[in-house]
Parts: structure tokens; sequence; C-alpha cells
């Protein structure tokens, strides 16, 4: 029922984003990437920060299931993550011809937190399967929500020396409907990514229930 | 004050270790100043000064990596990772201890590396030495942790770069602005910023990474 009305809704969003919404004066079609481009970017960081969370409620509380909470939240972040790099590589593509600009920010943050996250994946998976890997895993999904600010900061501070800042894209000057356009895009790929990760924890969850029942059995 | 006497105790006995063994230091001292020789191979004629006062810092970075690699070697090859942890004191004080060892090393090092530097490049200002104290806080406080969740792990010292490195761009970031800019205290309240929120979170968190 969830993953339908995600389907639904992420079908609206496009109809909204290439019928509806006006053409940006500026950058033409290649603007219209904005609108899953940013919800995108978005959603990332809320998947990052529900997977703090829930790593914070492991340490503080202790108890079964917030690990997996924390680590199928990271999961959907990082591969959010890696598609905000994607879109926006298309769009610097469309917009400036090059694949990769070191000028968005916003870009280069997600580089830096996706560079982070991959090796969350490398700690996990090299460590027992116990207290000890939820433990330690919980305390990198913290240290990564600290990063995201103090990265913003650094990666802003680096401008300076790094190169000038000739082109800034902060976001793009919206009307009424293209408003709109952004707002359902934005509700989609969020209930997208619930839906994802209602998912995938379910599918975790069956698949631990499945190995203990073989252990049981055999 | 029995916390602070503890992280003493730990401080100091990594520093009699060091002074026994001598493995680490003279082998980050090497490795600085190799780095530093391949780097004037590896900048053309064409790069300014400033280009150099940049790469001073990977080799600081990366020097630190290597010294970090081994700072729990004395605790995990001797098992005495686990009674350090029971023991009825403050597990952060084990945090501690072992981050102002690891300081202690860094600033012996960059005592050497800093002056051949001088020689091999240009001189240093003042905000740039400033910046490497301050960047070393956040070094020691930020990569002892990540060293002790690097050592529960199968893969040890390979993964220990692929967790710091993320960590420390915003290091370099500062260091080296503080180096070049023409504003170098914004970095360097950038740089007290990052060890403040870092060392807190590590000093915090260490009891959770060495325990079941």
């Amino acid at each position: 029922m969830l993953a339908a009305l995600s389907a639904a809704l992420v079908g609206l969003a496009i109809v909204l984003s290439f019928w509806v919404a006006p053409e940006d004066a500026d950058q033409g079609i290649s603007q219209k990437i904005f609108y899953f481009h940013v919800p995108i970017a978005l959603t990332a960081y809320a998947c990052f920060g529900w997977g703090a969370w829930k790593a914070l409620r492991l340490l503080w509380k202790g108890g079964d299931g917030y690990d997996l909470e924390s680590y199928v939240a990271i999961h959907q972040g990082t591969i959010f993550g890696a598609l905000t790099l994607a879109t926006g590589s298309i769009w610097a593509k469309a917009s400036w011809g090059h694949w990769w600009v070191w000028d968005s920010n916003q870009l280069v943050l997600f580089l830096v937190l996706f560079l982070f996250y991959s090796a969350y994946f490398m700690l996990r998976f090299s460590i027992e399967e116990g207290p000890r890997r939820a433990n330690v895993s919980a305390v990198y999904a913290l240290f990564g929500v600290a990063l995201i600010p103090v990265s913003f900061f650094a990666i802003r501070l680096a401008e300076d020396f790094i190169h000038p800042t000739t082109f800034t894209r902060d976001g793009p000057q919206m009307t009424g409907t293209m408003f709109l356009a952004f707002c359902v895009s934005w509700l989609a790929i969020t209930l997208l990514a619930y839906t994802l990760y209602r998912v995938e924890l379910l599918g975790k969850r069956l698949d631990g229930n499945l190995r203990e029942l073989r252990e049981a059995l055999s | 004050m029995r916390y602070f006497g503890d992280v003493a105790a730990l401080a100091r006995k990594d520093l009699r270790l060091e002074l026994r063994a001598r493995d680490t230091l003279p082998a980050m001292l090497l490795f600085v100043l190799s780095t530093l020789v391949v780097f004037h191979f590896a900048l053309p004629t064409g790069a300014d000064e400033v280009a150099a006062q940049g790469l001073l810092w990977v080799a600081l970075v990366f020097t630190a990596l290597l010294g970090l690699a081994r700072a729990w070697a004395p605790e995990r090859e001797g098992g005495a990772l686990e009674g350090l942890v029971l023991a009825p004191s403050d597990r952060s004080a084990i945090w501690l201890g072992k981050s102002a060892a690891v300081f202690v090393f860094l600033g012996l090092i960059e005592l050497v590396a800093l002056p051949a530097f001088a020689l091999f490049f240009s001189p240093l200002q003042a905000e740039g030495i400033a910046g490497a104290l301050l960047a070393n806080v956040g070094i020691c406080a930020v990569g002892t942790l990540l060293a002790a969740m690097a050592a529960a792990s199968r893969t040890r010292e390979l993964i220990l770069p692929l967790l710091f490195l993320p960590l420390a761009i915003p290091l370099v970031v500062g260091g080296v602005g503080a180096s070049v800019s023409t504003e170098p205290g914004r970095y360097l309240v950038f740089l007290g910023l990052y060890d403040a929120v870092f060392a807190i979170l590590c000093w915090a968190s260490f009891e959770y990474v060495v325990s079941e």
C-alpha cells in the first residue's frame, strides 16, 4: 500500500516537473533536474540523521532493534547520496560542460559524506556480528552527523584559497507552479525513501529470523 | 583528581614504551622527510610556494596516519586493552591518555618536519605553526578513537586511512587556510571549533568503542 502510494507520488512529481512547471529562463530544460536533485539530497541528509538518531538510542538504551534500523537508514542514505552525486554530475555537465566541478559546495559536501559513509560499510562488515559491531557502528554514525555541519563550514572556508567562486547556484528562484512541483517532488522522494527503508528493514528482519530458526533446528 | 592521575599514568606509560622500543618515532621522522623530498619532485617549476604549503599538510596527515596505525599496538599485542577496560576508572581516560601520548609524538615529529619544510621550500608564518598545533589536537583526538575502532576490526591497518581521511579534510582546510590566507584568524577559530566538537564526541563515545 505504501509502495503504491510512493509510486503514484513519484509519477505525479515527474508529470508536474516536466509538463506543468514552466521552463527556467536562464538554464532551460536542464534546470528541471533540480526537482529531483535537491529532494534526493535532502532525503539523504534525513536518512543520515535518522540513522544517527537510532544509533544514539542504541547507545543510550540498548535493545535489539536499533542497530538494524540505524544500519538500514544509513544504507538508504548512502544510496540517495550516490544518486545526489549522479544527478549533480549530470546537472554540472548540462550547465558547465564538465562532469565534475568543485564549485558546487553541496556536491563537494556530498562527496566527502559519501566517502565517510562508504567507510561505514567497510568498518561494519570487518567486525564480527555482535554487540561490539553494533556499538562501533553507532559511534561512527554519530560522527557522521557531526561531520555534516563541520564539513559544510570547511568547504565554505576553503573557497577562499581553492579558487574564486565564479558560479553561484544557491537554488532556483521559483514561481508558484515551480514551487508546487518542487514540494510534490520532495514529498514523493521522501516517501520513496521511507518505503525502501521499511522494505529493506522487513527483509533483513526476516533474514535474521530465518537464520535463527535454521540454527535452532540444526 | 584521580581521573587526571589515570590519564597522566597512561600517557607516561606510552611515552616510556616508545622511549625504550624506539620503533614508531624514527619511522615517522624518516617518512615525513622522505615525503617532503618527494614533494620537491612532485611540484613542477611553475608551481608557486603556496602549493608547497598545501602539500605540507598532506605530509603531516599521512605521517600521523603512520603513527596512529601503531598507536594501539602495545595494548593489542599484550592483550592489555581488556585489562584497561576492566580497571575501575573512567574508560574515557584510556582515550585521553593515548591521545596525549600521540600528541607528544606528533609534536616531536613536527619539531623536525616544520624546520625541514622551511629549509626545503619556504618559511612558515606564526599562524601556520599555530594552525599546525590546533590541527594536531584534532588529529590525535579523532585518530586515536578511530584507531581503536580499526583495532576491533579484522582489517586493522587497512581500514584506518579510510576512516580517518574524510574526517581529516576539515583539518587540512583549516591548516592550509591558516598558512596561506590573508585572514588566518577565521581558520584558527574553525580549527578550535573542530577540536572542541570532536574531542567532546570522542571523550563521550570512547567507552562504547572498547566495550561490549
